[in-house]
């Protein structure tokens, strides 16, 4: 395939980057917070990844309007499953958040480094 | 009939629904009773599911009555049923011996909270395995996950926190991976029901976002299921957990990952993908062998006594992983039967930790002298679970490694050199669980101001029940060994 | 009681007893010594009631549970089995007289935990006797190493417990490491791993694989002490001397040179194992063991020690009767169990009483000290001597028989072995027996008399059957021809 046609998959290249920037995060950080965000990166990029897939040519938002005949949907199911795994992200950051809190009235700090010293 | 039918549904409704109605029973003891009821009910269903499975059948459900693929289906075959048993085993044994434990360890205010959080657990883990579809296995799987991380930072423990926040990262990282490819599966097939994938994938013609679905889903997997080298969550994980969490998590948190991955491996990817192949010989089973031995290396030094057996649980999964990764009907029923069997011994030993905790305050093996003489009983358990860890003929242990030799030495003319390893890895294992058992008898015993005694009767009678079990499927594992065997032909025959 | 419930009653028997015990000494000393008594008078009756069944011919099995397919617990008693279990029940009384003598005469400690374990330790030996295949015969010969650890380690203070590590650490690599293999693929290659008659593995193996096979085997089986995997013998000597006489004179030595007899007679085949060239190399192993051990034995200075290493030897004695593959020298090697084990277990008793009496260890402390203890040297003398293999002692007639068969095989190596091994013997006990007798004791030595008589007793009873044995070995010789019927 030429240039052209490998830019066209930009939603992936986007889907790419943005995933390795929050694993980035994730891995190099030591600040939990920072980690976390970095975790929230990291999903976003998979939440995009699918909806970019689901996006038809011409096709508009998946509500059936009375009366308008012959339209062109986007795919509704992609859609539905990443609301679920968005709704399951956010669970897990304000878990990790709690986390966090706990953390630093137990130890008083939220470096990583300062944390497995303290121990 | 009426009821049979329903059942895959309700083995997961019923721990669902109860866990929020565990937090009204405030009263002293009754959240702990209204656990310990859906628990043993649970397992009850699973039981059920496992006579109604055991001659080969499977039982299809399609929830709210969409059929699949439109709808979500559950699904429950040999295999499930040998992994729901051990999940609702697990549960409801380290719940019947809580209380002691849990009240020693945990506030009574927050008590409801905890036990609610247990029920999510085992409520998500049922999940994962009675779910034929690939989304609903990722819900399942995190809300098993999230709420075990709950349960594990539940304790008294400060180190549990930040041992929490790994596990949370590194959970999270694994199930974002395995969305990444069940998004790409259904990008190239429309579906999302395993049964359907399994014949979708076939009629594809690009096959490079199979390839690397198969990779994300594998690498995802294995974070959850702590292969390595992606197990560095656990040994902190299972030390600072409060007691009885180890015993439910350690018997069954990381074969569930497991169980998924043999799924998607054999039913999804094996009968279509033929580069599969070099997944299971130069992926799985260096990495498997690489776990066994270093893992049981690792647990021949360790100085604290939860975190040996956490290492020894690691060298565990490397045994069931390498017997998946032989892709024979001898490997996979011994990685069935081991699921089983470790989960018998496992769960065992850190029950009888938790009867020790219940003294011993501080768990390193240089602490714990004269054990022998005070607890005897904890002790005898401890050595009865410990040596069907080893795999000493007569108990569960051993069965399950004849298996694994067996399927070894099918495997060709290098079989001999996994024997060797196996043989070496059960050698180690006698050495970090004689390293234990000297600890406990022959060390002298440390002064305490408390005269120490025998753990409470509940907790006991619960480890003692389970070390018998270990002996008793060490001499008439005919139950476990069929569903095995049948696992084993149903995911094989699903790839020819 | 039907024969097949009687092999079922007589494992059973011991582990009944072994509870009963536990309890009976917390109640008291006495109680828990009749409790023992009790038991083994039982488990004589159950087992030796078995004998004229076998001497008619008769085989009793009976299959207990299929634990897998193909892979059963089940026992059949034969000759072999019969002779071994007869041995270690008859002992086992006269040994639990000597044990109440010792135990008692020493002030030991946690003498409960010793005679429950015992118990135990004998249910695995009679598991081993009676073993009808080979899944059955390691699932005892393990429950017999588990057993026995805490009778080694009895003691508790930190160089038992280091030997102990060697002890368990030695039988337990090579069970798993080894024999466990051999097992597995005695399984795969021959579908069973039932002990028949002439073999399992006629046709399934070729040459070089059969002597690696062999190797397996006897490696594995540590408990026969083949060298090298003989370290655990001596590190075994710091347990009490009860349980060296019985456990590592007769039930756990003799289990491992059973397992190898056995398997070569019932696995392999003699004729089999005969014809195969790669087998040749057991018979110079053995003779390899016999003699360097005997060297190290001439060396010792601790009493128990020597009769390790003496013991090693005269394992090694049935090993390569075993080897000759010729049947007068299978028939020796059965009679050798049990001429072995009447000598040695008086020998160890002997070294028990003059520890109990004087607190004496090594061998040069024993000057004069016949004087002091007629009885006692008495029969070790007896022992000794049936060790070297002089009439009127039993040891003398099982060497006529394994010397004849190794003439038979115009095996030169065996009978030079044999000879050489006499001389050996000769030379480490008679001097012992010269200074015990003849010399005079060291001056300023402490005052003592005689052992425990409960531990005299037992050890005049164990001399008198090696005496015994020269004269009345007809049944034995009868019984074990049985084995090699209509074969050589």
């Amino acid at each position: 395939m030429n240039f052209l046609e490998l830019l066209g998959y930009f939603n992936y290249w986007v889907f790419a980057i943005i995933l390795t920037v929050g694993l980035y995060a994730v891995i190099n950080k030591t600040n939990l917070i920072k980690k976390l965000i970095g975790l929230s990166i990291f999903q976003s990029a998979v939440f995009l990844m699918y909806i970019t897939m689901d996006k038809v040519e011409g096709g508009t938002a998946p509500i059936i309007q009375k009366g308008v005949e012959d339209q062109i949907f986007s795919n509704p199911l992609p859609q539905v499953l990443i609301l679920t795994a968005i709704v399951v992200g956010v669970s897990t950051l304000s878990l990790g958040l709690a986390m966090v809190v706990r953390i630093s009235e137990c130890y008083g700090t939220i470096e990583e480094n300062e944390i497995l010293d303290a121990d | 009939m009426d009821l049979l039918a329903h059942l895959p549904a309700l083995q997961v409704v019923v721990p669902m629904l109860s866990a929020p109605l565990i937090v009204l029973l405030q009263p002293r003891g009754l959240a702990w009773a209204g656990a310990t009821a859906v628990a043993v009910l649970s397992f009850a269903i699973a039981v059920a599911l496992a006579i109604a499975v055991l001659d080969g059948q499977t039982l299809e459900y399609a929830m709210g009555g969409w059929p699949a693929p439109y709808g979500i289906a559950l699904s429950v075959d040999a295999f499930s049923a040998l992994v729901l048993l051990v999940i609702t085993g697990a549960a409801a044994a380290a719940l019947l011996a809580a209380k002691p434990s849990i009240d020693q360890q945990i506030e009574v205010e927050r008590q409801p909270l905890f036990y609610s959080a247990w029920l999510l657990v085992l409520s998500g883990l049922v999940g994962i395995v009675v779910s034929a579809d690939a989304f609903n296995i990722f819900v399942f799987m995190e809300i098993s996950s999230l709420a075990s991380y709950i349960l594990i930072a539940g304790g008294p423990d400060r180190r549990a926190l930040p041992a929490v926040f790994k596990y949370l990262m590194m959970g999270t990282i694994g199930a974002t991976f395995y969305l990444i490819g069940v998004g790409l599966i259904y990008m190239m097939t429309g579906t999302l029901n395993l049964a359907d994938m399994e014949t979708r994938i076939g009629d594809v013609t690009d096959i490079n976002p199979i390839l690397v679905a198969a990779g994300f889903i594998t690498i995802g997997l294995a974070l959850k299921a702590a292969v390595f080298p992606l197990h560095v969550w656990v040994p902190n994980a299972y030390t600072h957990a409060p007691h009885m969490v180890t015993v439910f998590l350690a018997a069954c948190a990381t074969k569930v990952a497991l169980y998924v991955l043999i799924r998607f491996d054999y039913m999804v990817f094996q009968a279509t993908l033929d580069a599969h192949e070099i997944q299971f010989a130069m992926f799985m089973m260096p990495l498997a062998i690489l776990g066994i031995l270093i893992a049981s290396a690792v647990a021949m030094f360790e100085g604290h006594l939860k975190r040996l057996l956490a290492s020894s649980s690691i060298a565990q999964i490397g045994y069931i992983l390498l017997g998946v990764s032989f892709v024979s009907i001898a490997g996979l029923s011994a990685s069935a039967m081991h699921i089983f069997n470790h989960a018998l011994a496992k769960g065992g030993l850190f029950l009888a930790v938790a009867c020790l905790a219940y003294q011993y305050r501080d768990l390193r093996l240089d602490q714990l002298g004269g054990a022998s003489t005070r607890m005897p009983w904890t002790c005898a358990a401890f050595v009865v679970c410990g040596l069907s860890l080893i795999g000493v003929p007569g108990t569960a242990g051993f069965i399950s490694k004849w298996m694994l030799i067996n399927a070894a030495l099918e495997t060709g003319p290098w079989g001999w050199g996994l024997v060797a390893i196996i043989l070496i890895s059960s050698l180690m294992a006698v050495v970090y669980i004689w390293r234990i058992i000297e600890a406990l008898y022959f060390q002298a015993p440390i002064e305490g101001d408390v005269p120490m005694s025998e753990a409470p009767l509940q907790l006991l009678l619960v480890t003692g029940l389970v070390a018998l079990m270990n002996i008793y499927f060490g001499l008439f594992p005919h139950v476990p060994l069929e569903l095995a065997n049948s696992a084993a032909a149903l995911l094989l025959e699903g790839s020819r | 009681m039907t024969p097949e419930t009687a092999i079922l009653v007589a494992i059973g028997i011991p582990l009944v007893g072994a509870l009963a015990i536990a309890l009976a000494g917390r109640i008291s000393p006495n109680l828990r010594e009749a409790a023992t008594a009790v038991t083994s008078i039982s488990l004589i009756w159950v087992v030796w009631g078995l004998l004229p069944i076998l001497m008619d011919g008769g085989r009793p099995s009976i299959e207990v549970s299929q634990v897998m397919p193909g892979l059963s617990i089940a026992f059949t008693v034969e000759p072999l089995g019969m002779l071994f279990a007869a041995l270690a029940s008859g002992l086992w009384l006269i040994n639990s007289i000597y044990s109440v003598g010792y135990m008692r005469g020493n002030k030991e400690q946690n003498q409960t935990r010793f005679f429950a374990c015992f118990a135990l330790a004998l249910s695995a030996t009679i598991g081993v006797a009676f073993a009808g295949n080979l899944f059955t015969l390691f699932l005892f010969y393990e429950l017999l190493t588990l057993s026995t650890y805490p009778l080694v380690a009895h003691k508790g203070d930190a160089a038992t417990v280091r030997s102990a590590r060697i002890y368990l650490g030695v039988l337990l690599s090579t069970s798993i490491g080894l024999f466990l293999p051999a097992i597995i693929w005695t399984y795969t290659v021959a579908g069973t791993g039932d002990f028949t008659t002439g073999g399992i593995l006629a046709g399934k193996l070729n040459d070089p694989e059969i002597g690696l096979l062999l190797g397996l085997f006897v490696f594995g089986v540590g408990k026969a002490a083949v060298m090298p995997v003989h370290k655990w013998l001596p590190a075994a000597m710091v347990a009490p001397t009860p349980v060296s006489a019985l456990l590592h004179a007769v039930a756990v030595v003799k289990a491992g040179v059973f397992t190898i007899t056995k398997i070569i007679v019932y696995i392999f085949g003699i004729d089999f194992l005969f014809e195969a060239s790669s087998s040749q190399w057991l018979l110079y192993a053995a003779a390899f063991t016999i003699i360097t051990a005997s060297l190290v034995a001439l060396r010792q200075t601790n009493i128990k020690r020597l009769l390790a290493y003496s013991t090693i030897a005269q394992l090694s004695y049935v090993v390569m009767a075993a080897a000759i593959l010729k049947p007068l020298a299978e028939v020796g090697a059965a009679i050798h169990m049990v001429a072995h084990a009447f000598g040695k277990i008086t020998l160890f008793f002997a070294a028990g009483a003059i520890y109990v009496a004087s607190k004496k260890t090594e061998i040069h402390q024993l000057r004069g000290i016949g004087r002091r203890m007629p009885w006692t040297m008495a029969a070790f003398t007896i022992g000794a001597l049936s060790m070297i293999g002089v009439p009127p002692t039993g040891g003398f007639v099982s060497k006529w028989y394994i010397l004849a068969g190794a003439f038979e095989a115009n095996n030169l190596v065996a009978v030079f072995t044999i000879i050489a091994s006499t001389v050996l013997n000769a030379a480490y006990f008679l001097p012992i027996l010269y200074m015990v007798w003849f010399e005079r004791e060291k001056e300023g030595g402490k005052e003592h008399g005689e052992a425990p008589f409960l531990a005299v007793l037992a050890l005049c009873l164990t001399a008198l059957l090696t005496l015994a044995f020269f004269l009345f070995n007809g049944p034995v010789i009868e019984l074990e021809s049985q084995v090699v019927q209509g074969l050589g």
